[in-house]
C-alpha cells in the first residue's frame, strides 16, 4: 500500500500551483502540435506507398491469350509468307537489384560473345535501374540467360520482324525500325494497316516469279560484270507486278548493315534515261498522230544537226529507211523525224497521258520523280523521241509501253494483289496502233536486235534499249544502261518483262557486246522460259502460220534485206 | 529474487516496482528490441561497404546495450532530487568533455564531435541534451516559486553557453533540437506570450542567418527546395526503399536498396525499416514512440511539482522532436538532417544518452505521494 510509505504533507505554494496550471495547458498545447507532427508523417508514408506498391508488382492471372501479332504478315498473291513477327525476349537488367555486377557481367559476356564485358560492366554499375542488355534473343540465348540464374536480369516479351527469306523482294517489302515501325517499302506505306488494324497485306507479287527474276539478274550481273541489275514482270492486263527486284540487294532482317547502293531500289527510286525502249512510245505516237503509217519512210542518209548536238544512228544505214526499217534498226534519226511530225505540244501531251511526267502512283515511298526538261523546246522533243534528255524510272517506262501494246488502255502498275479491280483503264491509244507496235516488237525478236529474248511457242515481242550514261563529262560510252522490254505472247500479250543492267562489261560470249539485246534479252529469256509454265501459260505452235501472219508486218523493205542484220 | 514483488515490499526494488509506469517502461524495452532487430537489417550492408566484418554493428550494439539498460534502470531508481543532481553533474561533465572535443575531437567531414576513448567513440553532445533540459527546468521551476530568483536567466546563460559550443564543432541538427527544446520548456514554464510572439520571428530570423552564413547547410536546404540542383542521391535511395517495400515489405534481409544507402545503419534506419517490413511496420514503430510520448504527456497532466513537469516534459520533446526530424528526413518531408532515431538507431552515445533520459522520464514519472521531490 501507497499508504505504508511516509506521508509529508502537501506544502502548497499558491503561486507556483498557478504556473503549474499554466504549464499543464501549455503542454497540452506542445503535445497537440506534436500530434499535427506525427500526423503529418504518417500521412506522407502512406502516400509514399501508394505511389509505388501497385506498380512494382505483376501478377500472371489465368491463362496465357491466344497469340495476337503486334505486326500483320505481309503474303504474296498465293499467300506464301514474306514478312511476320516472332516473339522473342529481350534481356534487361536493373543494377540496382544486382548483388554482384561484376560477377554478372563476367557471365553475361561468356554467354554473349558479342558484348563486352566493359561494356557490361559499366552498364551493370551505372545507378540506373534500368538497362538494355540485349535485345531480341533467340530461345537458346533465353535459356542460357535463365540458367546463369542470377538475381536483377529480367526478360522483356518483344516482337520482332522477320522476313524468312533474306534478302527476297527485300525493295518491295522494305523494313521496320526497333519499334517494329515500318520505315520502308510496302512496311512504311502500310504501317497504319498492318500495325494498327493488323490486316495482312496480300501482294500482286508471285514469289515463284520473283525468284526467277531475281536468279536471272544476278546471273546478268555477274556473267557481265555490272555494278547493278533491276528488272521486273508486270500483268500488262491489269497492272499488277508479278516481280520487281533491284540488284545489289539487302536482307531486311538486319537493314542497318545495308550500304546505300545496296537499299536503292533502281526499279522505283533511280530514273534514267531509258534510250532506245522510249522509240516505242514515239512510234506509236506517230502512228496515232497520222503522221506516220507503216508506209511511211525517213531520210535517214546523213545526221542530224541541232545547235551543237549531232543525232546520229549505230551503225548508221545512210540512205532512206521505212517505218518498220527505222524500228528494226532503232534509227536515231527516224525516230526524231516521226516525233517533229507530231510536234513538240503534242509529243508532250502524248507522254503525260502515259504517265511519263508525274512520279508513278505505285505504293512505295522509294519513288522517284521524272526528271524532265523545262522548257520543252524542239531540241527536247527531238532527244526525247530516242529516250535521252528525260529521265524516269523503270514502273513508268513499263506501264506506259504496257498501255501501247494491252489495246491502248493506261493500268497504273501496282504491288497489291487486285490493286487495281475498282479502277477503270484509261484509254491512251487505238486498238489498232497497239496491234501495229505488237507486230513490229514480234519483228524486232524475229529478225532484229531482240533475237536472243525468243521462247519458242511464247511468240515474244521486243525492243532493246541501250543508253550512254550520262556522268560529269557529258555521255560516256563506255559505261552503258542495258535494257530489254518484253511481252508475250504478242498475238494477245499479258506479261511485260523488263530487264535493266547498269554498266555491263562485254564478256566472250557476247564478242564484247554490252548492248541490251546481248546482255538483257538472254536474260528475258530466262525468265519467261522459267514463268510461263509455272503460270500456266500454254506455249502455242512454233510457226504456227496463221500466228505469224497475224504478226507480220505487210511491207516491203527498202534497201538490204532483213537477214543481213 | 525468483518471488514476484508484492504490494508491501519496501525494499528498494519493490518500491520501484510498484511506482514506475510499467506501460512506459514496457514500450521502451518493446523500442529497444526494434533497434536489435534493425541495426542486424541495416548494419550488415553498411559494414560490408566499410569492409568490416558483416556483424560489426550488431555486435557493437550489444556491447553497448547493457551499459544502457543499467543506466535505464538506475536511474529510473532514482528520487526526482537525485535525477537533478545527477544531471547538474552530467552538465558541467558534458561542458568539459564538449572543451576537450574541440581540442582532441577527431575531425570527420569537417566537423569534430567525437572523443576518441580507445574503445569507445563519445559524442558528448548526447550527454548535454538531456542534461541541459533537467538543469534548465530546475531553473524555470525555481522562478516560478514566490521568492523564485530569476532561474531564466541562468538558463538563458546555460543555454547560449551551449549553443555556442555546439556551433563550434559545428554541430547544427543538435543545436536545433537542444534550441528547440529549450524554448518549449520556456513556453511551458511561462514565457511571457510577448516573446512568443517574439521569439518565433527571432527563430526564423536566426534559420536564416545559418542558411546565408554556412554553406553546406544552403547546400542541403537547396537541394530539398530543388532535387535537381544537386546530390540528392541519399534521399532518392531512401525513397526507392519505400517503394520497393510496399505495404509489407520485402521481408527480413531481402531488402536491395538498403545495399546502396548511405548511413542505413544510423541517419536512414527507418527507410531499411520500410524497404524490409513495410510501410505497416513504420506506422506502428511511429505508433510506438507517439504512444510513450502521449503516456508520458498524461502522466505529467497529473504532476504536481513544476520541476518534474518541465524536466519530464523538455525530455519528452527531445525523444519525440528527434525521432520526428529523423523519420522526416527519410521521407523527404524536411531537409536531411543527421539525426538518430532513439533507440533504433546505431550509435553508442545516442544510446548510452538514450537510456540515460528514459531512466530520468521513468524516475520523474513514478507514482509519489508529494509534490516534493523527497518522500
Amino acid at each position: 500500500m501507497l499508504s505504508t510509505l511516509p506521508l509529508i504533507p502537501l506544502i502548497t505554494d499558491p503561486f507556483e500551483a498557478k504556473a503549474l496550471r499554466r504549464a499543464k495547458q501549455r503542454l497540452l498545447l506542445v503535445s497537440i502540435f506534436c500530434g499535427v507532427l506525427f500526423i503529418c508523417i504518417a500521412v506522407s508514408l502512406v502516400n509514399l506507398s501508394f505511389s509505388s506498391a501497385t506498380k512494382n508488382r505483376q501478377y500472371l492471372l489465368g491463362a496465357p491469350k491466344a497469340y495476337q501479332p503486334e505486326r500483320a504478315d505481309v503474303l504474296d498473291r498465293n499467300g506464301m509468307l514474306l514478312a511476320t513477327n516472332l516473339v522473342t525476349h529481350s534481356l534487361f537488367a536493373n543494377p540496382q537489384d544486382l548483388i554482384e555486377p561484376i560477377v554478372a557481367a563476367e557471365k553475361l559476356a561468356q554467354t554473349f560473345p558479342d558484348l563486352s564485358f566493359a561494356d557490361l560492366k559499366a552498364k551493370l554499375l551505372s545507378d540506373k535501374e534500368f538497362v538494355w542488355i540485349k535485345r531480341g534473343l533467340t530461345p537458346q540465348q533465353y535459356l542460357a540467360v535463365n540458367r546463369l540464374g542470377l538475381p536483377g536480369l529480367d526478360f522483356k516479351r518483344e516482337e520482332k520482324r522477320v522476313y524468312p527469306k533474306g534478302a527476297f523482294a527485300a525493295h518491295i517489302l522494305g523494313y521496320t525500325d526497333v519499334d517494329d515501325k515500318g520505315i520502308a517499302g510496302i512496311e512504311r506505306t502500310f504501317n497504319k494497316k498492318l500495325s494498327h488494324q493488323k490486316e495482312e497485306v496480300l501482294l500482286s507479287i508471285d514469289e515463284r516469279v520473283q525468284h526467277i527474276l531475281t536468279h536471272a539478274l544476278t546471273k546478268a550481273m555477274t556473267d557481265f560484270n555490272a555494278v547493278a541489275a533491276g528488272g521486273l514482270v508486270l500483268d500488262i492486263k491489269t497492272g499488277e507486278l508479278l516481280a520487281m527486284a533491284s540488284l545489289p540487294d539487302f536482307d531486311p532482317n538486319i537493314p542497318q548493315q545495308a550500304s546505300k547502293e545496296e537499299l536503292f531500289n533502281r526499279m522505283t527510286l533511280g530514273v534514267y534515261e531509258m534510250g532506245s525502249t522510249v522509240k516505242i512510245l514515239t512510234f506509236a505516237m506517230g502512228l496515232e498522230n497520222g503522221t506516220a503509217t507503216l508506209q511511211s519512210s525517213y531520210d535517214a542518209t546523213q545526221q542530224l544537226k541541232v545547235g551543237r548536238f549531232k543525232i546520229d544512228d549505230y551503225k548508221a544505214k545512210r540512205r532512206w529507211l521505212s517505218f518498220p526499217e527505222v524500228f528494226l534498226y532503232s534509227s536515231n534519226i527516224g525516230s526524231v523525224k516521226i516525233a517533229l511530225d507530231v510536234g513538240v505540244t503534242k509529243h508532250r501531251e502524248f507522254l503525260q497521258k502515259l504517265g511519263l511526267l508525274s512520279p508513278a502512283p505505285l505504293e512505295l515511298p522509294e519513288m522517284g520523280a521524272p526528271l524532265i526538261p523545262t522548257p520543252w523546246n524542239e531540241v527536247n522533243t527531238m532527244t526525247i523521241a530516242f529516250g535521252h534528255g528525260f529521265s524516269v524510272n523503270a514502273i513508268q517506262l513499263c506501264a506506259s509501253i504496257g498501255a501501247v501494246l494491252n489495246g491502248g488502255q493506261f493500268i497504273p502498275a501496282t504491288l497489291i494483289k487486285d490493286g487495281n479491280k475498282h479502277k477503270s483503264p484509261t484509254p491512251v491509244i487505238s486498238p489498232e496502233t497497239s496491234e501495229i507496235i505488237r507486230r513490229l516488237m514480234r519483228m524486232n525478236v524475229i529478225a532484229g536486235t531482240g533475237t536472243k529474248a525468243e521462247v519458242a511457242g511464247y511468240y515474244v515481242g521486243g525492243k532493246t534499249g541501250t543508253s550512254e550514261k550520262n556522268s560529269a563529262k557529258g555521255y560516256n560510252k563506255k559505261s552503258l544502261l542495258s535494257s530489254f522490254i518484253a511481252a508475250y505472247p504478242m498475238y494477245d500479250p499479258r506479261y511485260l518483262v523488263f530487264v535493266m543492267v547498269d554498266e555491263p562489261k562485254g564478256n566472250a560470249k557476247s564478242f564484247g557486246y554490252a548492248t541490251g539485246g546481248w546482255v538483257a534479252a538472254p536474260a528475258v529469256r530466262e525468265i519467261i522460259a522459267k514463268m510461263s509454265p509455272l503460270l500456266g501459260i500454254m506455249p502455242a505452235a512454233v510457226d504456227d502460220p496463221a500466228l505469224n501472219e497475224s504478226l507480220a508486218v505487210p511491207i516491203e523493205f527498202i534497201g538490204d534485206t532483213i537477214a543481213d542484220h | 529474487m525468483n518471488t514476484s514483488l508484492h504490494r508491501g515490499d519496501n525494499s528498494v526494488l519493490g518500491r520501484w516496482w510498484w511506482t514506475v509506469d510499467r506501460q512506459l517502461l514496457f514500450a521502451t524495452m518493446l523500442l529497444i528490441l526494434c533497434g536489435i532487430i534493425m541495426i542486424m537489417a541495416a548494419g550488415t550492408p553498411v559494414a560490408k561497404r566499410i569492409g568490416a566484418p558483416s556483424n560489426y554493428f550488431i555486435s557493437h550494439h550489444l556491447m553497448v546495450l547493457p551499459v544502457g539498460l543499467l543506466l535505464l534502470f538506475g536511474t529510473s531508481l532514482l528520487s526526482p532530487l537525485y535525477v537533478r543532481r545527477l544531471a547538474v553533474i552530467g552538465l558541467l561533465c558534458s561542458f568539459l568533455a564538449l572543451l576537450a572535443t574541440l581540442l582532441i575531437g577527431v575531425e570527420i567531414k569537417g566537423a569534430r564531435r567525437w572523443i576518441n576513448l580507445g574503445f569507445f567513440s563519445l559524442q558528448a553532445s548526447e550527454f548535454l541534451k538531456p542534461a541541459l533540459a533537467v538543469v534548465c527546468a530546475w531553473m524555470f521551476a525555481e522562478w516560478r516559486k514566490e521568492q523564485g530568483f530569476k532561474g531564466w536567466l541562468v538558463a538563458i546563460v546555460l543555454f547560449a553557453f551551449s549553443v555556442l559550443l555546439l556551433m563550434l564543432q559545428p554541430d547544427f541538427g543538435m543545436t536545433s533540437i537542444v534550441s528547440a527544446v529549450w524554448f518549449t520548456q520556456f513556453f511551458i514554464s511561462g514565457m511571457p506570450l510577448i516573446l512568443v510572439i517574439i521569439g518565433i520571428p527571432l527563430m526564423v530570423l536566426g534559420g536564416v542567418g545559418i542558411y546565408h552564413l554556412f554553406p553546406h547547410v544552403q547546400s542541403r536546404i537547396n537541394r530539398f527546395l530543388d532535387p535537381d540542383s544537386g546530390d540528392t542521391y541519399q534521399i532518392t535511395q531512401s525513397l526507392k526503399a519505400f517503394k520497393n517495400g510496399g505495404w509489407f515489405g520485402q521481408g527480413p534481409g531481402e531488402g536491395r536498396v538498403k545495399l546502396h544507402l548511405p548511413d542505413a545503419h544510423a541517419d536512414f534506419i527507418f527507410s531499411v525499416l520500410g524497404e524490409e517490413f513495410g510501410i505497416f511496420a513504420c506506422l506502428l514503430l511511429i505508433a510506438l514512440f507517439v504512444f510513450i510520448f502521449y503516456r508520458g504527456v498524461r502522466l505529467l497532466l497529473g504532476e504536481k511539482n513544476l520541476f518534474v513537469l518541465l524536466a519530464a516534459a523538455g525530455l519528452l520533446t527531445q525523444f519525440m522532436l528527434q525521432a520526428f526530424v529523423n523519420i522526416a528526413s527519410s521521407i523527404s518531408l524536411i531537409p536531411t538532417k543527421g539525426m538518430t532515431l532513439p533507440f533504433i538507431s546505431y550509435g553508442g552515445s545516442s544510446l548510452l544518452a538514450m537510456s540515460w533520459a528514459m531512466g530520468m522520464i521513468l524516475a520523474l514519472t513514478r507514482k509519489r505521494t508529494s509534490s516534493r521531490m523527497r518522500e
